[in-house]
C-alpha cells in the first residue's frame, strides 16, 4: 500500500503549485498514471479520498489518464502497444520479446484545476 | 502568468458562480525521490561503489544469498542497507558476514524510498567500501516505483514461491536488472517447474540476466560471484 505515500506527494505538489497561482482551492488534480508504474489505480483513489482531507484539495475530483505500455523491438524498431496484462511485449512483426520500455512507466500530474 | 491572474480576480469579483481555472503542472510524483535517487547514484559512483538494490517476497532467501555471497568473497568490502518492518534480525546475520549494515526499521511503510537510504548511508565509510547492497522491504509491489539510486536492480524468486510469479508481478520484474532464482535444493522436493520459471522469465524481463543458486548447497554461486566480480572490475 505505496499509494498512500504517492497520494500526498500528490497532493504537496498540487498544493505548491495552486498555490503559486495564488488559488484558494483545488477543484481537479489529472494524473497520467502507467499501467508499469507500480500504482494501482483504485488503491490510489482510496488512498488521495485520505490523503486530501484538511488540505487545498479537500473536495477535489481525481482524474486518471492510463497510458498504456509501449514497447520498441530491438530487431524490427517498430514500436507496439502491449495490451497482455502480464505485460508480455511480444513485438507484432517478428514475435521477439521486447526490453525496450518507451511509455507506460509515467506516474505524473498532469494539471490542476483551481478556483 | 497575468492571465491567469485576471480570471482569478474574476473569481473573487463573481459571487453567483465560481468559474476554474487550469493549470499545466506536468511533474513526476516521485520527483523529489528521483532527484535523491540521483544524488546518491552519483555519491556511490564518486566513490567507486557498486550498489545494488535486492527485491523480493519476504522470506525468498534475501539475507541468505547476501551473507553467503560477503562470507565467500571476502575480499569484497560491503556495506549492506537493510529494510525489515519492525525487527533487526537480519542485520546481525549480515553483520556476522562482515559486511558493514545499518538497519532501517520501517515501521510498516512496505518499501523503501531514497529518503530512507540517504539517511542510512551516513554511518557508512563509502571510501572503503566496493559494495553496497540495499536489502529492500520483503515486497514484490511497492518497491517498484522507488529509484534508491542504485546501479542494479536485483529481483530474486525462490522456487518455493511457484514459477508463475514474474506473470502475477510483471512491473518489478519488467525492472529488473538481475533474477535471481534461489532455493534450487528445493527445486525438485516442490516440483518446480524449471523451464516454465526461465520461459516466463524471458517473456516478461527478457533484458535480464538470470541466475540459478542455491545459498545452502552452493550451486550456482559461482556464476553469481563471477557476475558480481566482472560487474566490480575485476576477474575472479
Amino acid at each position: 500500500m505505496h499509494e498512500l505515500s504517492i497520494a500526498k506527494n500528490i497532493i504537496e505538489i498540487a498544493e505548491q503549485h495552486a498555490r503559486q497561482e495564488g488559488a484558494a482551492a483545488i477543484t481537479k488534480v489529472a494524473l497520467q498514471i502507467g499501467t508499469l508504474s507500480g500504482v494501482v489505480p483504485e488503491a490510489l483513489e482510496f488512498a488521495f479520498e485520505a490523503a486530501r482531507v484538511g488540505t487545498m484539495a479537500a473536495s477535489a475530483e481525481l482524474e486518471m489518464e492510463i497510458v498504456p505500455l509501449i514497447c520498441s523491438c530491438g530487431d524490427c524498431k517498430l514500436e507496439f502497444t502491449v495490451e497482455d496484462r502480464h505485460g508480455i511485449a511480444l513485438c507484432p512483426k517478428c514475435g521477439k520479446p521486447s526490453s525496450d520500455i518507451r511509455r507506460g512507466r509515467e506516474l505524473a500530474v498532469h494539471s490542476l484545476e483551481v478556483v | 502568468m497575468a492571465e491567469v491572474r485576471t480570471i482569478g480576480l474574476s473569481v473573487l469579483t463573481d459571487k453567483n458562480e465560481s468559474r476554474g481555472r487550469t493549470i499545466e503542472v506536468e511533474k513526476g510524483v516521485l520527483s523529489r525521490n528521483q532527484e535523491l535517487a540521483d544524488e546518491l547514484r552519483k555519491r556511490f559512483g564518486v566513490h567507486g561503489i557498486l550498489a545494488l538494490n535486492f527485491v523480493s517476497s519476504p522470506g525468498s532467501g534475501k539475507t541468505t544469498l547476501l551473507a553467503r555471497t560477503f562470507t565467500d568473497m571476502p575480499d569484497v568490502r560491503a556495506g549492506v542497507i537493510v529494510g525489515d518492518l519492525a525487527t533487526d534480525n537480519d542485520a546481525t546475520t549480515l553483520r556476522a558476514s562482515g559486511a558493514e549494515t545499518v538497519q532501517i526499521m520501517t515501521g510498516g511503510v512496505c518499501h523503501l524510498e531514497a529518503s530512507m537510504v540517504s539517511k542510512a548511508v551516513a554511518p557508512l565509510p563509502l571510501e572503503e567500501l566496493d559494495l553496497v547492497a540495499i536489502e529492500n522491504v520483503g515486497n514484490l509491489v511497492c518497491p517498484a516505483a522507488f529509484d534508491l539510486g542504485e546501479d542494479l536492480r536485483i529481483v530474486m524468486l525462490s522456487v518455493t514461491e511457484g514459477e508463475d510469479k514474474p506473470l502475477k508481478y510483471p512491473t518489478i520484474f519488467k525492472s529488473a536488472d538481475v533474477v535471481i532464482l534461489t532455493k534450487t535444493d528445493l527445486a525438485e522436493a516442490v516440483g518446480f517447474d524449471r523451464s516454465a520459471a526461465l520461459e516466463n522469465l524471458r517473456l516478461t524481463a527478457p533484458g535480464a540476466t538470470v541466475f540459478e543458486v542455491s545459498a545452502r548447497s552452493g550451486e550456482g554461486l559461482s556464476d553469481w560471484y563471477d557476475y558480481l566480480a566482472n560487474r566490480l572490475g575485476r576477474a575472479q
